[in-house]
């Protein structure tokens, strides 16, 4: 694509900017490396957590980023890292949580699975699995009612579409047509039960279409077709169209956990779906198409390095939480807790 | 705005618990457009099933008085939601039976919010549901109130006449923890009383002695409270001089008045609706006997429901009424 034509289809809302693709690159990568040592330090059993990896969900969770505003509003999974980072919150922050340090965004009371910032709008994540979509839907009538066009968005696995919560905030959020933006990142594993073997009904977004919202199914893998759908479906639920849902169709690259056995996934399938990469499929894309020269990726490569290095080295050596604070924040009032002790 | 204890010559009419609620709602919403209320069948015509929302939908539109579909987990979810998006929510459960079905996000996520998030959540959120056996059989007459006072982060609140119904309904709405308010399927309609049509609020937490005694301290809430005080009117004609506490609300839990009373009295039967087996009534019997053992002069005693569930047939009888309570005193005061 020549400049001229990028800028032509930047202009026209078909691709983003060379400073979003900059930006999603930089989520992509630094998702990818603190994601790897993330993993790393569990295993080591220096990171005593249970952490969640994100790798081959990079390129969803950087496109998302790239078309929600700050007042818009996250509500994710513990399967979190790349929402948070692209939703902005700071890594240091991220990787102190993780943790359990007194720097995390949390004050270390909240863990890898509750990550949480208030300050960018990443409003939420849930430890258990479908129960952000009805806190969403909440959040889309209480942004229905505020009529400021802002936008809800909630993440979550294919694993979360057998649950009740998410049949419950589905309906809710069409029956009342909330600003709801349902993004189903389809890993097709539900911890270790591959998607065949816990449903009848694999096309989601079939199912999602017959509660009366605008649902399609997305290569996942595709960050630009991913945007694309994404920023679509963000300008139809802020000019008040109500909720879409989208499937992006990706695969989990590592174990459910960040120590758990993976030996049981098909290694051919696995392969298949390596040679897709989101980041490094995304750099070669990029300097095909003139975008991004290879010495400003390699740029956004150390500088993500350095701050993944940076954030790891911070988190470990911050202090925990002082004893103090193991009866702060259970009520807004301190004292109450203490005479129930 | 009139605290009951400082309430003089407030305007007042004739009203039961159900109209009592109606009002603290009513008048909840035209303080605060944040207040939105939720839950199955609230909007009118009907007003919900207890007739506690009635008019409110209309008052103050569909957007803010919203008929759900019969989902709690998204009833609560949403209130959740509501919660974190700056708004107060109030949710109807229709039976505390069905917080069943709505209690990862209550247990889950409204309690825990504030903690998990390093206290930048709030969730003032109120949950309001409906005890109480209603001849309906077991699936719809549970007092589950134990199982939130022993989930930390979540207040619990039990009001036995319609003016506190309404003073701590008002101050749940603008609580900015989660609250459960529980209701009692009898009390809704059947006792009047001369209620402020002004705003009411009682603190949470503060217990209320509902009847004066010096030789034993009968501890209860909700609806054991108009049985307890028919007990303690039997007993005064033995001359078993009984007091009885209103605890109000569960969680706070107000141990000073009731420490205070059983000093006194040194004597105690805690009585309530709940299973007696690991009910309400458990902690508090171990409280007291923490703090008073050398005083007192009888082991504390629990009046409780039987561990079953409710029985539909009449003949079969699991929750406790003011004979049992008589009885209870009777024991402890060696009578």
């Amino acid at each position: 694509m020549t400049e001229t034509a990028h800028q032509v289809a930047t202009a026209a809302g078909t691709m983003p900017s060379v400073a979003d693709l900059e930006r999603m690159y930089w989520v992509m990568v630094t998702t990818t490396l603190a994601d790897s040592r993330a993993q790393q330090e569990a295993k080591a059993g220096k990171l005593q957590a249970a952490f969640y990896p994100v790798r081959g969900m990079e390129a969803v969770c950087a496109a998302l980023g790239a078309v929600l505003e700050p007042r818009d509003r996250l509500v994710s999974t513990y399967r979190n890292l790349g929402d948070v980072v692209a939703k902005g919150v700071p890594l240091k922050s991220i990787v102190a949580e993780l943790y359990g340090r007194v720097d995390g965004v949390s004050k270390g009371k909240g863990g890898p699975m509750h990550l949480q910032d208030d300050e960018v709008g990443m409003t939420a994540t849930t430890g258990v699995v479908g129960s952000g979509l009805p806190i969403a839907a909440g959040l889309g009538i209480a942004a229905q009612l505020d009529g400021d066009g802002k936008v809800v968005a909630v993440t979550f696995g294919d694993g979360a579409t057998s649950i009740g919560a998410y049949h419950e905030g589905m309906n809710m959020a069409a029956l009342w047509q909330l600003p709801v933006l349902f993004i189903c990142q389809n890993n097709r594993w539900a911890e270790h039960t591959p998607l065949a073997d816990y449903t009848a009904a694999p096309e989601f977004a079939q199912r999602a279409a017959s509660y009366g919202m605008t649902a399609r199914k997305v290569d996942g893998f595709d960050p630009i077709a991913s945007w694309r759908a994404l920023s679509e479906a963000v300008q139809a639920i802020r000019s008040g169209g109500g909720p879409v849902f989208l499937e992006f169709e990706t695969y989990r690259l590592t174990g459910h956990t960040g120590t758990a056995d993976y030996s049981y996934v098909p290694k051919d399938e696995l392969a298949r779906a390596m040679t897709r990469d989101p980041a490094p499929n995304f750099r070669t894309w990029l300097i095909d198409q003139g975008l991004v020269a290879a010495e400003r990726l390699d740029a956004i490569e150390q500088e993500a390095e350095s701050a993944v290095a940076e954030a790891f080295a911070f988190g470990a050596a911050r202090p925990q939480p002082d004893v103090d604070q193991l009866h702060e924040d259970v009520f807004a009032d301190k004292k109450l807790v203490l005479d129930l002790l | 705005m009139t605290t009951l204890q400082t309430a003089t010559a407030v305007e007042t009419e004739k009203m039961s618990a159900a109209v009592a609620m109606n009002s603290a709602l009513d008048l909840a919403m035209a303080k605060d457009d944040k207040v939105v209320l939720l839950g199955e069948d609230i909007a009118d015509p009907i007003g919900g099933v207890f007739k506690v929302t009635k008019g409110l939908s209309t008052k103050y539109g569909k957007g803010r008085v919203r008929a759900t579909p019969i989902a709690e987990q998204s009833i609560v979810g949403a209130a959740v939601g509501l919660a974190l998006g700056g708004y107060r929510p109030v949710a109807e459960i229709m039976f505390c039976d069905f917080l069943t079905l709505a209690s990862d996000q209550l247990v889950n996520h409204a309690a825990k919010l504030r903690y998990m998030s390093g206290g930048q959540s709030s969730v003032p959120l109120t949950v309001r549901t409906v005890v109480g056996n209603s001849r309906f059989g077991a699936q719809h007459a549970q007092s589950l109130e134990a199982w939130f006072m022993h989930t930390p982060g979540i207040k619990v609140v039990m009001a036995s006449t319609p003016t506190e119904a309404k003073g701590l309904l008002t101050s749940c709405v603008f609580d900015d923890d989660p609250c459960l308010f529980i209701e009692h399927i009898h009390l809704e309609y059947t006792n009047k009383e001369e209620v402020p049509t002004g705003e009411v609020t009682i603190p949470l937490g503060t217990a209320a002695i509902k009847r004066p005694g010096s030789d034993v301290t009968v501890i209860t809430y909700g609806p054991a409270v108009p049985w307890s005080l028919q007990a303690a009117e039997t007993l005064a004609e033995e001359g078993i001089s009984v007091e009885v506490i209103d605890l109000r609300t569960l969680v706070p839990l107000d141990l000073e008045t009731v420490l205070e009373s059983v000093g006194r009295t040194r004597r105690a039967v805690v009585a309530h609706e709940a299973t007696q087996f690991c009910g309400p009534g458990a902690e508090l019997a171990a409280r007291i006997t923490e703090e008073l053992f050398g005083e007192l002069e009888a082991p504390v005693t629990r009046v409780g429901a039987t561990y079953a569930p409710i029985p539909f047939a009449k003949s079969l009888r699991a929750i406790p009424d003011a004979d049992d309570l008589v009885d209870a005193v009777r024991r402890i005061t060696g009578q």
